[in-house]
């Protein structure tokens, strides 16, 4: 009963939370929300027993992903007036295709026939199970090769974003180490002789 | 208990909320990353809840990948606003015609 009120709870959390992203002024608090979001589900993953995806949810997301757009969103210095008209033109649309996709999803969902009863609670887990345990077990057998692609994957995406905003600043004052090393006396003091200057 | 239509309707509305996201921000790219990101959250909504009820691990796995493949995907567009900012002073869908497309 008390799971069942936590569920109930942090899900309405959640769905507000997701309100806030979509509906907000301010991409900020868009993405301040969207954190709210991603906490929320953590602890919605945490309630069914997948406590190891909840903590990579609350690591890569809260602490990697969601900085990052921070960082963006802080640094784009952006027109919001521009950006914000239309937001109502186009409100009817996303209201209709919101109505229409839960609409679908749940009439799937109530249908007899799936083959899983979507009424019952799920199986308890056996005392001494590990969710993390479990996890790297069908990591590092069934799914060894795909997770060196992954990994793969995270490197290409690591240098894309390098490559993609790299770039020389003109007029950027840099040292040149090679040539301050290769630079000898004769290049920098010249010796002139010249007769002294006689006393007026 | 929660009952696995509990968290699948969760994830509806999720998806439902997200989808409707990207129809009434469709100026911000900012904001249309931030509602896919919104959108494969109530995607791994369904594997974690199916690989429970279900008593199999393998869903977990596929989050795991999903979630590996949502971090490059923000990395790599955020790189990309970032430039295309720098390009333009802009981030308005509307103006980025440049390809003709």
């Amino acid at each position: 009963m008390l799971v069942q009120i936590l569920f109930y709870a942090f899900a309405a959390i959640l769905v507000a939370a997701g309100l806030g992203v979509i509906l907000s002024r301010n991409p900020v608090h868009s993405a301040l929300s969207l954190v709210l979001c991603f906490f929320t589900s953590a602890v919605l993953w945490l309630l069914i027993e997948a406590e190891f995806l909840a903590i990579v949810l609350v690591l890569v997301y809260v602490g990697a992903v969601m900085v990052l757009f921070l960082f963006v969103v802080m640094m784009l210095d952006i027109n919001l007036e521009q950006l914000r008209s239309g937001f109502t033109r186009h409100a009817w649309l996303g209201a209709l295709t919101t109505g229409i996709v839960i609409f679908e999803i749940v009439g799937v969902i109530v249908a007899k026939q799936l083959g899983v009863d979507a009424t019952q609670g799920a199986a308890p887990l056996p005392a001494g199970y590990s969710n993390t345990r479990e996890l790297g077990v069908a990591l590092f057998t069934r799914y060894a090769y795909p997770i060196e692609i992954a990994a793969i994957l995270l490197l290409v995406a690591i240098i894309a974003a390098i490559a993609l905003t790299m770039r020389k600043r003109p007029g950027l004052k840099v040292q040149d180490i090679n040539a301050q090393v290769a630079v000898r006396a004769a290049d920098r003091v010249r010796i002139v002789k010249m007769d002294a200057e006689k006393r007026p | 208990m929660i009952t696995l239509g509990d968290m699948l309707v969760l994830s509806a509305i999720l998806f439902a909320l997200s989808v409707a996201g990207i129809f009434i921000n469709r100026k911000n790219v900012l904001l249309l990353l931030m509602c896919i990101e919104l959108l494969l959250l109530a995607a791994n909504f369904n594997f974690v809840a199916f690989s429970r009820y279900l008593g199999q691990i393998d869903g977990q796995v596929f989050v795991f990948f999903i979630l590996t493949v949502a971090a490059a995907e923000s990395a790599i567009g955020l790189a990309i606003l970032v430039v295309l900012f720098r390009e333009r002073r802009s981030i308005n869908v509307e103006e980025l015609n440049k390809l003709s497309g």
